[in-house]
């Protein structure tokens, strides 16, 4: 079956790149630095490798947005990020290294300490995320007393509750909610919820992966304004995973694009966006409804690859209307084009080295 | 409910109040209704296993009253003079010969006395008082053994299914729970041989020794025990197996839900989303379970009875089966009935304070 | 396979459905999965094996032998009765020949019925709703509080006969199908969501359609599953029932040896192998049948693999 490529997209790309994000604070210090990263699935037919040597660099303030088709490895970057890959699958090598610490090389303790309090996960598809037979304010609570050291003060239940009552309040939840369950909730709701647990410990960086899914276009727009208030109010960095370009390119700073498990391309949302250099970003961006010409939708042709059977050269070899000889013989490299662009594509390898 | 109407009740709080009073009144209201819907599928349950207990013997065309009468009569002899005097009594008591309906009303104000009847065997003891007798040792050991199984063979599954436990685990507790698949009453053969025959440890049947009579004395209570052991380890035993593995069950399912991941993500320790994300969340279908299973316990436990001769209620189903005493045989299994039914009824009343989310299911 | 292989995390999804993926996603990497699934395989060793045995016994042992007072009372094992003989002067060897396919014969016929019936009852109750769900539900929930047993036991007092091993079969059929249609209605249910059963609704499929050309053959494993564990309680009500005295007096069935055994008290007067082959051939049959189940179950809920 073969799936439309952008599912929902809502808005067109001209409009998009209007409402860019102006201002952004962003800074030099690096928040998180992924390197080679590489994730993989050992099943009985080989290894797949959902996720294979991706770089890339994320600063503080900044948010990073990673896109590409379902199952091109977005949730399983953003799951090892966290360290919560789990069997079959491994981070089979690279290095993860969040505010100067390589969390890969973290004890399991260590890094159960760092969740929450230094890097949070937003999760996709909120509904189902939260415990069903705990009340709201238990499920924000414990996340912040099994971040207590042995020698914290033990906070009293009404500093504990007038927290709850803050962190619900900051993500536009009124304080009663406190004693409600998940199933009591709407849709929005508990999405809110997942935020006020996620900064409920003020982390650095915000993991948010696919937090619109499954709501409705008005609800969306809300929750991604809370998400950035939330960012701004905490000076953190946000990695946005998510499929829905028309929201990306209103919210983020920065866009990966991503296809069979490696990062094809990065660079500043509103230049991708404008000048796409990959084919597969051409075509992708190239596809975007748009409101000023009422065409046919235009699918990308063909199907991704299954990650385990991956060819030898490019992944994209077999769809690129672009392909060469040397696309089938070998792997491209992440080519730099300065500015922050970079491009994992034959086509550029010349640009790159002048 | 869209987000914009929750903005709105966000901003006023004056309504804060009322809406507690308010969801207070309705949430007792339909717990209320659900209790009493509850309960009147438990007389419907009742209703409907006491007809079919009324239909079975007029469907076989066989009068196992008149059969079991023209049995004794014709042994002979002393029995005679108190047959007549029976028949008499059970073609009054039950109008064989008035029409079927009148029968089918009379059976039911009777059974909603609790009057179950007169034994054939032991005339003229009622069903009643022979039932009775026997249910107390029946629930005191069923009692027992069925919460202590369930609470252990929870405990192993949940340990079983968590990917964090300790690895030789699996290596102990799986052929354990193989073992659980022998029938509860072989493995009591098997225990009477071992320790009650070659060790003579402890008794080989009965529900205490012949040579004490039933009082409240310290070694009566004793004696009682040491002939509970091993009907309740044969239960117990096979019991855990299988509680054990529908939590393992659970427990790997509830591993893949999305409120485990983000547990996990929240940085919470390993205790307690074990406990209070992963366990509490696979002991819901466990509790149901239970509700399920309860038919499937109580036969169980009938025929260890049996094999230790054990003086509950599968021992006096034997011995009326043996004697044809057709009352005696209806009487337990209404007696087992209700017991299901009953107990069904008070799970589920029960089990809204497991999972909120039944409140709103069952309105 | 047609579809891709989309992320590591949809790989275990059910197939769309439709026979032939039936056949691609399941049947083609049995092989590769009894490696994995040994509890499926040791099961299947233990119960061929144990028929296997008694299929040569049936060749070179006199199985009439059966019958009471065709041997000398109460011998313990020796070369001409290698498995002794009871106090009514059986052979026990060959009982247990004659006695084990028999007990398995009763488990079959009862799990095949119950299962036929259950499934007939699922289906009918969770892919139609409304009206016919309500009445089946009910008839499942009065059923559930009225143990098996207990209503064999009524009915064959009231019947006033010995019943013969096939009858007794349906009987216990009949009486255990509610179970099987509870949990395979649950299943119906999750499936009756999903996409491709949605999908197949919307282009038209017919019920009858859907639930044979989209839902079986996913729910295939399950059913096979529930069969098994079936033929096991049917297995283990057929010998309560005969243990408790309600079994064929005629019939050399490995619960009717129990009984015996009870009746004559044999563990007191010590004659062990009166009761240890029938209780090991029990054995046998019951954790081959636990292995095997446990072992589908695998097969149909994919989560329950790997992972512990």
């Amino acid at each position: 079956m073969v799936q439309p490529t952008i599912e929902e997209t809502r808005l067109s790309t001209e409009q998009a790149i209007k409402t860019y994000r102006e201002g952004a604070r962003i800074t030099d210090a690096d928040a998180l630095v992924v390197e080679d990263l590489s994730v993989y699935y050992e099943t009985d037919n080989g290894t797949v490798k959902a996720c294979d040597d991706v770089t890339f660099t994320l600063k503080q303030g900044e948010r990073f947005a990673l896109v590409g088709e379902s199952g091109s490895g977005k949730t399983t970057l953003a799951m090892a990020l966290m360290r919560l890959t789990r069997p079959p699958g491994h981070i089979a090598k690279g290095s993860v290294t969040l505010n100067g610490r390589d969390i890969t090389k973290l004890s399991d303790d260590e890094m159960r300490k760092t969740r929450l309090s230094e890097l949070a996960l937003v999760p996709q598809g909120a509904m189902n995320s939260l415990n069903p037979v705990m009340r709201i304010e238990r499920q924000i609570v414990d996340g912040i007393i099994d971040h207590l050291d042995d020698d914290d003060p033990k906070p009293t239940k009404e500093e504990l509750q007038e927290t709850v009552r803050d962190l619900l309040t900051r993500v536009g939840l009124r304080p009663s909610v406190a004693r409600l369950f998940p199933h009591e909730l709407s849709g929005g709701m508990k999405q809110r919820v997942a935020m006020a647990i996620g900064i409920s410990l003020r982390p650095k960086l915000i993991i948010a992966d696919e937090p619109t899914s499954a709501l409705d276009v008005v609800v969306q727009r809300q929750i991604m304004q809370t998400l950035g208030r939330l960012q701004e109010g905490l000076d953190a960095s946000i990695m946005l995973v998510g499929h829905d370009m028309g929201l990306v390119a209103q919210f983020a700073d920065t866009i990966g694009v991503m296809y069979a498990g490696k990062l094809v391309e990065i660079g500043p949302v509103e230049e991708v966006f404008s000048d796409p250099k990959h084919p597969y970003t051409k075509l992708l961006i190239g596809s975007l409804p748009s409101l000023q010409e009422k065409r046919e939708f235009l699918g990308i042709p063909g199907l991704p690859p299954q990650l385990i059977f991956l060819p030898e050269g490019c992944a994209f070899e077999d769809r690129c209307p672009s392909r060469f000889e040397k696309c089938q013989a070998e792997i491209p490299d992440l080519f730099d084009l300065g500015g922050r662009r970079e491009v994992a594509c034959h086509l550029y390898e010349e640009e790159a080295k002048s | 409910m869209t987000e914009q109407s929750e903005v709105a009740e966000n901003s006023s709080p004056s309504k804060l109040s009322s809406f507690t009073g308010t969801s207070l009144r309705i949430l007792s209201g339909i717990l209320g209704n659900f209790v009493v819907k509850r309960f009147l599928f438990f007389l419907f349950v009742v209703w409907i296993a006491a007809t079919v207990i009324f239909i079975i013997p007029r469907l076989s065309g066989q009068d196992p009253v008149k059969e079991k009468l023209l049995l004794e009569a014709q042994r002979g002899g002393a029995m005679q003079t108190g047959l007549d005097e029976m028949a008499k009594t059970y073609q009054k008591r039950f109008g064989l010969d008035q029409p079927l309906w009148t029968q089918y009303t009379n059976y039911m104000i009777d059974l909603s006395k609790l009057n179950l009847g007169t034994s054939i065997a032991f005339f003229p003891r009622t069903v009643n008082d022979i039932v009775f007798e026997s249910l107390m040792w029946t629930l005191g050991l069923m009692g027992t053994v069925t919460i202590l199984a369930f609470i252990l063979g929870t405990l192993a599954g949940a340990f079983l299914g968590w990917p964090r436990r300790p690895g030789w685990l699996q290596y102990v507790f799986m052929p354990l729970l193989t073992l659980s698949a022998i029938p509860q009453y072989l493995l009591a053969m098997i225990l009477i041989f071992i320790i009650a025959f070659k060790l003579g440890w402890l008794p080989l049947f009965g529900g205490y020794s012949p040579s004490t009579l039933p009082n409240l004395s310290w070694d009566f209570v004793v004696d009682v025990l040491r002939h509970a052991i091993l009907p309740a380890f044969a239960i117990i035993f096979s019991a855990i197996g299988f509680w054990a593995i529908g939590m393992r069950g659970m427990m790997i399912n509830t591993q893949g839900e999305d409120y485990m991941i983000q547990a996990d993500a929240k940085g919470l320790k390993g205790s307690r989303i074990f406990m209070r994300y992963a366990v509490r969340n696979a002991l819901l279908p466990q509790v149901t379970g239970l509700a399920l299973v309860l038919g499937t316990i109580v036969t169980g436990q009938v025929l260890v009875e049996r094999v230790f001769s054990y003086p509950g209620i599968g021992d006096i189903l034997f011995q009326a089966i043996r004697l044809s005493d057709f009352f005696v045989i209806r009487g337990i299994v209404i007696v087992i009935i209700l017991g299901i039914a009953g107990a069904t009824f008070l799970l589920d009343v029960l089990y809204p304070l497991l999972d909120p989310r039944i409140k709103v299911r069952n309105t | 396979m047609t579809d891709s292989v989309a992320s590591p995390t949809q790989m275990n999804k059910a197939p769309s459905g439709g026979w032939d993926q039936f056949n691609e996603e399941r049947i083609v990497p049995i092989k590769k999965y009894a490696v994995r699934n040994p509890s499926l395989i040791v099961g299947l060793v233990l119960l061929f094996g144990m028929l296997f045995l008694v299929g040569i016994g049936h060749l070179i042992w006199d199985t009439e032998m059966f019958r009471p007072l065709s041997t000398p009372t109460r011998l313990a094992p020796t070369a001409e009765h290698p498995f002794g003989t009871d106090t009514q002067g059986r052979d026990l060897l060959a009982i247990a020949i004659l006695g084990t396919p028999l007990t398995l014969r009763i488990g079959l016929i009862a799990g095949v019925v119950a299962i036929g019936l259950g499934t007939v009852a699922a289906f009918l109750s969770a892919y139609y709703r409304g009206v016919i769900d309500g009445a089946i539900r009910s008839i499942v929930d009065v059923g559930l509080a009225m143990p098996a047993l207990l209503i064999l036991i009524l009915v064959r007092i009231n019947v006033g006969r010995e019943l013969s091993t096939d009858e007794m079969g349906i009987a216990i059929g009949l009486t255990s199908w509610v179970f099987p249609a509870r949990t395979i209605r649950s299943q119906v249910l999750v499936m009756r969501e999903q996409a491709y059963v949605e999908l197949s609704r919307l282009s038209g499929t017919s019920g009858m359609g859907i639930i044979f050309k989209e839902m079986m053959p996913n729910l295939i494993p399950y059913i096979t599953a529930s069969l098994v564990a079936s033929v096991a309680g049917a297995i283990l009500a057929s010998i309560g029932l005969e243990a408790i005295g309600l079994g064929n007096l005629s019939d050399p069935t490995l619960g009717m040896t129990i009984y015996w055994n009870i009746q004559f008290s044999s563990i007191t007067l010590g004659m062990w192998w009166w009761w240890v082959p029938p209780l090991v051939a029990i054995v046998i049959v019951f954790v081959s049948l636990f292995l095997i189940s446990s072992g589908l179950d695998e097969w149909s809920n994919p989560r329950l693999r790997k992972r512990v």
